[in-house]
């Protein structure tokens, strides 16, 4: 029995080089790595000596993503809590020296919260970075403004150095490249970023970040729930290999929003009518606009008085950039936009100084949210004395603001020059902040259906909770990792291949019109791997293209037979046998003196010395291996006596 | 792959691509030169004599027009079922208005494709064409004329008047809202995938806000759509070219109507005869549509006001959608130029309509009745539609000022040809000027646009194809491409030059890394997720997924598979001897390539 290999695939020295870039060891090293199929999703998250990070903590947004030899930054957010060094993420992760540039394909920026891009002129432009910057056109327009009334807090205020300064901050958004929704933006031939809708502020962006068939998506910070002016966040079900979520409220499931709102309303209300005044220290942009929208329909629907006031001139300009960026505000604002604009309120009126030491009852927005610095500070130190007061703390309190001493139940502060402050005014802290809930959080999993997930900017216990329900419900992997800590994925990449449209549709033709798209199918073709790209296409095809010549593999069997007959005649009997056996298949009887069935050869012969003992000679090609093993056997058998010979 | 041309308007189109058995309707333009022929709603008449059907005809300085209802020309409806559509894609607000008597009565229950823009101030052209026809006074719909017999017999332009019997009238209210629902939004270079078969991403193509090219392409073929395309700076998104590169197909609709005429010069043009009607006491009327051009005239304006001291002369403009169409020019910062975004940041209003607008030097009214006509001065400017003079606003200005010298009427919508649109007013005493701006692709900037992109087969509307008729010396006024472009006209089917030959199909990844030391033949594939090409429409994102499984060398045909254990050894062994040096490799002996 001969058996031979009928067609061959080609290996190319390229081959092993597509196998060796598969190496990707996991360390975060320069980018020059070429991108290969098969690598592993990195991920590390930006360390501080010290504490404190995007890891288990809120406060400070930035994570390094390493995908398909891509690095990527995603937030560069810095810490309202410190007044050091501390407060910057710890680029020397990246590099010990020099710049960055070389080290990063891009920086994303999801929204204009300090947390998420406080830090980005100091690492474009004090540490070095020359690459793309991307955000979309709300967070590009107002995160500068952010950036240099920060910048003003902590320089001319507070005199501190080594800061950056306003030319760093516009030298820096001139490496900003604007993002549109759902766009799908070409960082460079490999990798490709596409943003969704985030809700949470004005321009707060999902993103995708995509090489090959690798993704990973990052949240930054997201509300699942439409608000008065903002709209839920969306994505698509783009099954990502790692979901980079936010989870500040990871175990608050807040009661429902109508609820916290009447509470609100109440508890402004009450203090109003008994002469008090209502401080509410809130971010210029996002929470701020909601709490006005709610604030001013209330006033107007209860004929309210007592005025309302917002801190800074930053607010009013805050208020145009809604108006322009309208688009990115809920539906119902969008409807009515041209017949009403919500962002033109008629009872809230710019604030001054002096206002404050007004008598009687007003409702103060003051900025910055934290209590840390500014206006709001200010004003606290004026009214924190008087038990008619009150403050309500909208939003999150990073630890070590007096917004979050307060909220603690700290009754005496220690300010600067060793005074004391008593407090004495209400606190009320109600979250407003557009985040998810758990509720919020499981329901994007579901949406986004990812194959990891992994949790940031949250409490570390509250985050551990979060984890083992996200585990129990999706069966899916949960990490959080602290700050400083590499979370690597070993992801599936699938294996782009080229197939022959005459294969595909031979196949097809074969089984019929409409294959069964749920039942696996087998069909032969040849894989060729030539010059870093795969192709499947017909054997025939495939010799040719190699210039090979096909070899034929042919089974040859012998069986002896004992009939007393004359070898014509034998064939004729094992002809008439085989009719009789096998119907349904073309059997001829040729006239060289053999009988074919289908392709399978069969011949007599027979020695001088044992004319009884006929030898037949069957032989079939490897492709009708199945018919030829049965006719073996079955000629095996011998013929049943009483077969005419026609 | 096959193009159905359903309008044989070179700038109002409407093709049907089928595409890997998806069927994808490119634009669906609405004809409305048609409404040119009625006389219904203008001037005086002497009814005709010529039989029983007369009373459905009118002259008018020697010519004949119809008396009914406007009615405009629609996309072929018999060359295919409209039913089977999968997709429209929509390049800009213009080529649009055709919409609702494709997606409604006629079983279609596809998506349509549009971005924010487009559909924003597209609604708000359909809006306003409905709210026009609404005011025409009722009349009944002539139908007798457009028997052929009948038709053959007519004098003038109504005798040359094509595909009449599928004239229609206006679609209602209720039909565009339930139209529109059916758009889905899009944004520049997003990556739509249809039925896991085909992609389409919409491009940025610099004629209006929202604006798009698109690129309809599978792994291996590539067919770009341009329609309405400019390269001319004004406020939208400059158009993006260098995507529409390496193009199977490329199909060009929508080039400039005016190939002779300069935009910039037009729009001098435009401004003095504009000063000089006012110096003289005159009023200017400008019968135009409500988005698009208009933005740019007002911007001009705005700066020649100043210089031309004509800044107490009152500007109006009447529509029922001005005031919206005005605001929501204003929020799409991230479809505009570039200067008009940084506008944005600072932050300004990008278009500076906003302080015309404020500083009360234009004001804008939803019709003549009501406010208008109390606080209505003289001399003024009247931005107003419809272009045509059919209906709307227009209508009545040509009566109230028509018949004065002093006054100007200046066309600046390159749709309608302006003596057509004036002819059922004559004799007009008023002055006319024709300042057609059209910011399109005239054909010195196609020709050069195609040699940079370079696609393979152009097809276009058989207009391009020889200069236009007025101009028949003017062999420069044509595209002239080799290979020569594919010419189609109403009703054509082309089948275009493609050879389909590759489809993309992806190995599960267990198998990746054997596959790579697989060096016997037979490879058994078994399609688990067929999905596949064209089949399984419908139902699959993603491309179908293929086992690669290796059969061992001289083992028959009952095979075993491998297991994940073999798999996961075989990773394993590639994984450990990945850094190896090229050398050790040429001392394995490969069983393949070696007989021992």
């Amino acid at each position: 029995m001969a058996r031979e290999v009928r067609c061959k695939t080609v290996e190319e020295p390229s081959l092993v080089a597509l196998a060796k870039t598969h190496a990707a060891t996991p360390s975060f090293k320069n980018k020059t790595a070429s991108g290969s199929h098969l690598s592993n999703v990195h991920l590390c998250i930006s360390s501080s000596c010290f504490l404190s990070g995007a890891g288990q903590d809120v406060g400070r947004s930035c994570i390094l993503v390493s995908i398909g030899g891509k690095n990527i930054m995603l937030d560069c957010g810095m810490h309202m809590g410190f007044n050091d060094d501390r407060r910057f993420p710890d680029f020397s992760y990246i590099t010990q020296q020099g710049r960055l540039t070389e080290f990063l394909d891009c920086v994303i920026i999801s929204h204009f919260h300090l947390d998420h891009c406080g830090a980005l002129p100091y690492m474009s432009e004090m540490v070095g970075y020359d690459g793309p910057i991307y955000m979309t056109h709300p967070t590009k327009a107002i995160c500068p403004i952010l950036l240099e009334d920060f910048r003003k807090i902590t320089v001319d205020k507070k005199g501190e150095t080594n800061f950056f300064t306003s030319q760093m901050i516009k030298d820096c958004m001139k490496k900003v490249v604007p993002l549109n929704l759902h766009q799908t933006v070409q960082v460079d031939d490999e990798l490709e970023i596409k943003a969704y809708y985030a809700g949470h502020v004005l321009g707060a962006a999902m993103v995708q970040i995509k090489v090959g068939s690798e993704s990973v998506v990052y949240t930054g910070d997201y509300n699942m729930t439409p608000d008065r002016h903002l709209g839920a966040a969306w994505i698509d079900k783009c099954r990502p290999d790692i979901l980079i979520s936010e989870s500040t409220y990871a175990t608050t499931i807040r009661d429902s929003k109508r609820c916290r709102e009447r509470d609100f309303l109440k508890k402004v209300h009450e203090t109003v009518e008994r002469g008090g005044k209502v401080l509410i220290p809130v971010f210029a942009l996002g929470r701020a606009q909601e709490l006005c929208i709610l604030l001013e329909t209330f006033w107007e629907r209860m004929n309210m008085k007592a005025p309302i006031y917002f801190s800074t001139g930053l607010t009013e300009k805050a208020n145009h950039y809604y108006k322009l960026f309208i688009t990115w505000t809920n539906q119902k604002i969008r409807k009515t936009f041209v017949q009403r604009n919500m962002f033109e309120f008629k009872h809230i009126k710019a604030f001054d100084r002096s206002y404050a030491d007004n008598p009687g009852p007003m409702v103060v927005f003051a900025t910055p949210g934290m209590l840390h610095a500014g206006q709001s500070l200010q004003i606290f130190k004026k009214w924190a004395g008087n038990e008619k007061n009150m403050i309500i703390m909208p939003g999150y309190c990073v630890q070590g603001t007096i917004g979050h001493k307060i909220l603690n139940g700290q009754k005496k502060l220690e300010m600067e020059n060793r005074q004391t402050l008593e407090v004495k005014l209400q606190v009320e802290y109600m979250s407003f902040s557009a985040h998810a809930d758990a509720k919020g959080i499981m329901q994007l999993i579901r949406m986004a259906e990812p194959r990891n997930m992994l949790l940031v900017h949250g409490e570390a216990k509250k985050m551990e909770f979060l984890k083992d329900k996200i585990e129990q419900e999706f069966t899916i992997n949960c990490f959080m990792p602290a700050n400083g800590e590499t979370t690597t994925v070993i992801t599936n990449p699938s294996v782009p291949v080229d197939i022959s449209l005459n294969l595909l549709k031979r196949e097809m033709a074969l089984g019929g019109p409409l294959p069964d798209p749920k039942k696996p199918r087998t069909m032969h073709g040849t894989l060729i791997m030539k010059d870093n790209s795969l192709r499947l296409v017909t054997p025939e095809q495939a010799l040719k293209e190699l210039g090979l010549n096909e070899h034929q593999l042919r089974f040859t069997c012998r069986v002896q037979l004992q009939d007393p007959h004359s070898d014509p005649d034998t064939l004729s009997r094992i002809y008439t046998h085989l009719k009789s056996v096998l119907k349904g298949y073309t059997i001829q009887h040729l006239p060289d003196g053999t009988v074919m069935v289908e392709s399978i050869v069969i011949k007599v012969s027979s020695s001088a010395e044992e004319p009884n003992t006929k030898v037949l000679l069957l032989s079939w090609s490897y492709q009708d291996e199945d018919l030829g093993s049965f006719l073996s056997t079955l000629l095996k058998k011998g013929l049943p006596s009483g077969l005419s010979s026609m | 792959m096959k193009l159905y041309c359903l309008s044989g308007h070179p700038t109002l189109p409407c093709n049907v691509l089928k595409f890997k058995s998806t069927t994808i309707m490119l634009d669906c333009g609405l004809d409305t030169t048609s409404v040119l022929h009625d006389g219904h709603n203008t001037g005086g008449w002497w009814h005709l004599h010529l039989g029983e059907w007369a009373c459905e005809l009118k002259e008018c300085a020697g010519r004949v027009f119809v008396d009914s209802q406007p009615e405009f020309c629609l996309p072929e409806k018999e060359l295919l079922d409209l039913s089977t559509i999968d997709v429209i894609l929509i390049s800009n607000y213009h080529c649009m208005m055709a919409l609702p008597y494709i997606t409604e009565h006629t079983g279609f229950t596809g998506t349509v494709y549009a971005t924010e823009p487009t559909l924003q101030i597209g609604r708000l052209l359909m809006e306003e064409l409905v709210n026009f026809m609404e005011r025409v006074p009722k009349a009944q719909s002539a139908t007798c004329w457009k028997y052929k017999e009948i038709q053959r017999l007519l004098p003038g332009p109504l005798k040359d008047a094509v595909e009449v019997s599928t004239w229609k009238r206006c679609y209602s209210m209720q039909d565009v809202n339930s139209a529109l629902s059916k758009v889905q939004l899009v944004g520049y270079s997003q990556k739509v995938e249809l039925f896991g078969a085909v992609q389409v991403t919409p491009l940025s193509s610099g004629y209006s806000l929202g604006s798009s090219n698109w690129i309809i392409q599978s792994h291996y073929e590539k067919v770009s759509y341009v329609s309405g395309s400019s390269l001319l700076t004004t406020h939208p998104q400059p158009m993006d070219q260098s995507s529409l590169k390496n193009s199977d197909v490329l199909i060009l609709t929508g080039l400039t109507q005016m190939p002779t005429a300069n935009p910039d010069g037009m729009l001098g043009d435009f401004c003095s005869n504009l000063a000089m009607t006012i110096r003289a006491g005159g009023n200017v009327l400008v019968p135009c549509y409500s988005s698009g051009v208009i933005y740019d005239l007002l911007e001009c304006l705005y700066q020649f006001i100043e210089n031309a001291n004509l800044g107490s002369t009152p500007f109006y403009f009447i529509s029922p959608v001005a005031n919206s169409s005005l605001e929501f020019s204003q929020i799409f910062a991230e479809w505009l130029c570039h200067n008009k975004q940084s506008k944005v940041y600072l932050p300004e209003p990008p278009f500076p309509h906003a302080e015309l607008i404020q500083t009360n030097k234009l004001k804008h009214y939803p019709s003549i009745h009501g406010d208008f006509s109390s606080e209505f001065r003289q001399p003024c400017v009247v931005f107003t539609g419809h272009p045509s003079l059919r209906f709307g606003d227009v209508v009545h200005f040509m009566e109230l000022w028509g018949k004065s010298s002093l006054n100007t009427i200046i066309f600046t919508e390159p749709d309608f040809s302006y003596l057509d649109a004036l002819a059922p007013y004559q004799p007009l005493a008023m002055k006319c000027v024709y300042c057609p701006i059209d910011t399109r692709l005239n054909f010195h900037q196609v020709s050069k646009l195609l040699k940079e992109v370079q696609p393979l087969h152009v097809v276009c509307p058989e207009q391009y194809t020889q200069p236009p008729p007025a101009q028949s010396h003017r062999s420069d006024l044509m595209l002239e491409l080799q290979p020569p472009p594919m010419p189609y006209r109403r009703c054509s089917v082309l089948g275009l030059p493609f050879r389909r030959r590759w489809e993309r199909i992806q190995l599960l990844p267990e198998v990746g890394p054997v596959a790579t030391h697989l060096s016997d033949i037979s490879i058994l594939l078994s399609l688990v997720h067929h999905s596949a090409l064209q089949w399984g429409k419908k139902v699959f994102s993603q491309p179908p997924i293929v086992q690669v499984l290796p059969l061992k060398k001289m083992r028959g045909l009952r095979v075993t598979l491998l297991k994940p254990v073999h798999v996961q050894a075989r990773l394993k062994f590639a994984r450990e001897h990945l850094d190896d040096p090229e050398e050790d490799w040429e001392n394995v002996i490969w069983s393949d390539e070696t007989k021992i």
